[in-house]
């Protein structure tokens, strides 16, 4: 769509060709870019595992959107007449008002669901008085401008304030305290709603002081609904994607075919007092006094398993190799768990070093994945390793699915049972291939927002 | 209007939305360069193939030519530019 859109404004007549799936995304991309009448021709989804005979069906069938054969919808989008429309496009300014208009709660709550503005749990009405009580919980000013987000990259970019952070913070049930994990996690501008097809999450990790000044739980359910700020740190964040970057709305603005879980809420704080090894946010680089986030993206999978026992090498290959080898893992352990490595002779990135070593499978089994293909492939033919190698690879040659870089360990846990979970996700800023930028520590300071 | 309140918009600030125009449009294709641009995405490959096929045998007087670019979902000024400086029209698909 972005590409049809610069062409367009080049002076090359240009039809973007989608899946039906698509049509409305398509339109209100389009308007929102200022060219609705850009001229989409559509077919049948899915192109995914056609055969050339079955998408030569499609060109020589009809376009599902328009009604009318797809090669007419073509050649008249490439070659028909221009309307006025086609000549103006379309200028026009949204406004979202401070407030709303006053109405019962009753009416209030409904009106929130019904644009989509809730994650449909219960929500706090954000009251002046309640979003001021929040904004104590920073010296920032109400109209500091924070950062812009999108659902997706070919979207428009929408501006938030800290204000706007402070109301879905309210929405979300946090306290002022939790403001400054909220704002740091906000100010990322990486959308934890994201609209992706692949149903893409964000899961969060606080490191430092700030965890124990608000009462985080990085005990026993850490990863659980057993604390408020973990809790509801995750859910503002999650609540602030959909409002600042204009929706998750499913066929606009968010296209996840299963969906996560982990949209609701996901934000957890490494039990660093009960770890043998440095905190998390001291390994990329920050002081222990600091406090920061850490945003991974993620959410396909989890793998899990307790340890280490005798064959625990057998297993931890079983669970790397059976994650998506297109969103590398972080490992949360229990402490038990991980003094048991240290035992054993491996400290973090040790351990991290022998995954990535040892996480291996046929090439042809590497290749043969959707997003690989998509997005890991044109920087193979591009020549950047280790993924070159990787393509020249003997389709029955085992290789390394990972790079040690994209694996991250994370110790939390009650010391209930030596548990460990390997989880979905790409710290953004951090891995070698991009999610979110890749300048200076990946973490983001909370103490810049107290 | 007593148990009425007043509460705050948690939506963000949209961007202002400039019109643009849509290109001049050629009356037709023959003669034409018509770019056939692979967006990458899974299986798009083999879709603007059996395109290029059905040009050449029902408009074998458009000149086709098969662009992608650098990477998916990432701009490519440079792939826009080669369209742009030596195309008359271009399709692109199949994705977003």
């Amino acid at each position: 769509m972005g590409f049809a859109l610069e062409l367009e404004k080049a002076g090359i007549p240009t039809i973007p060709v989608s899946t039906h799936a698509f049509a409305r995304l398509a339109k209100a991309s389009a308007l929102a870019a200022g060219m609705p009448s850009l001229r989409n021709a559509f077919v049948p989804q899915p192109v995914v595992g056609l055969s050339p005979g079955e998408l030569r069906g499609y060109i020589e069938g009809t376009d599902p959107i328009n009604k009318k054969p797809f090669m007419q919808v073509v050649l008249d989008g490439l070659t028909g007449a221009l309307t006025d429309a086609d000549y103006k496009g379309a200028t026009f300014e949204r406004t979202t008002p401070r407030f709303l208009e006053p109405d019962t709660e009753d009416n209030l709550r409904a009106l929130f669901m019904q644009e989509g503005w809730t994650d449909f749990l219960p929500i706090i009405l954000p009251t002046e008085e309640r979003v001021q009580a929040m904004l104590r919980g920073t010296s920032h000013a109400g109209d500091k401008f924070v950062n812009r987000m999108a659902p997706t990259s070919f979207r428009e970019k929408w501006d938030f304030d800290v204000e706007k952070v402070a109301i879905n913070a309210v929405m979300a049930g946090a306290r002022p305290e939790y403001l400054p994990v909220i704002l740091a996690l906000c100010s990322s501008g990486f959308s934890a709603r994201s609209s992706s097809t692949t149903s893409w999450a964000t899961i969060s990790l606080v490191n430092g002081p700030i965890r124990g000044e608000i009462g985080m739980n990085s005990g026993i359910g850490a990863l659980g609904p057993y604390n408020q700020a973990n809790a509801t740190i995750g859910r503002a964040y999650c609540l602030l994607s959909m409002n600042a970057q204009g929706g998750s709305e499913p066929g606009n603005t968010y296209m996840g075919s299963v969906g996560s879980n982990w949209n609701y809420t996901a934000c957890f704080a490494e039990n660093e007092e009960a770890s043998p090894w440095a905190p998390f946010h001291v390994d990329k680089g920050h002081k222990a006094q600091e406090s920061t986030v850490g945003i991974f993206f993620g959410g396909w999978y989890t793998q899990a398993g307790f340890g280490p026992r005798e064959t625990w090498q057998e297993k931890f290959v079983r669970c790397l190799t059976a994650t998506d080898h297109f969103s590398p893992p972080f490992i949360v352990m229990d402490p038990l768990v991980a003094r048991d490595f240290q035992k054993l002779g491996y400290n973090k990135q040790a351990l991290i070093d022998w995954c990535a070593e040892n996480a291996k499978m046929k090439a042809r089994n590497y290749w043969d994945d959707q997003w690989v293909t998509t997005l890991v492939k044109p920087h193979a033919v591009a020549g950047v390793e280790p993924f070159a190698s990787r393509l020249a690879a003997d389709p029955e040659e085992m290789i390394s699915i990972f790079s040690p870089e994209d694996i991250e360990i994370i110790v939390a846990g009650g010391e209930t049972q030596g548990a460990f979970k390997m989880i979905s996700g790409r710290l953004v800023g951090g891995g070698s291939l991009r999610a979110g930028n890749t300048k200076g520590s990946p973490l983001f300071s909370v103490d810049e927002w107290r | 209007m007593s148990n009425k309140i007043r509460v705050m918009d948690p939506r963000g600030y949209p961007p202002k939305v400039e019109g643009k125009r849509l290109a001049g449009r050629p009356e037709s294709l023959d003669g034409k360069v018509l770019y056939l641009i692979d967006c990458l995405f899974d299986n798009a490959d083999v879709f603007m193939e059996q395109l290029r096929q059905w040009f050449a045998e029902h408009m074998p007087g458009v000149e086709i030519r098969m662009e992608k670019p650098r990477e998916s979902w990432v701009d490519d000024p440079e792939m826009r530019r080669r369209v742009s400086d030596g195309g008359d029209a271009a399709i692109i698909g199949v994705g977003l």
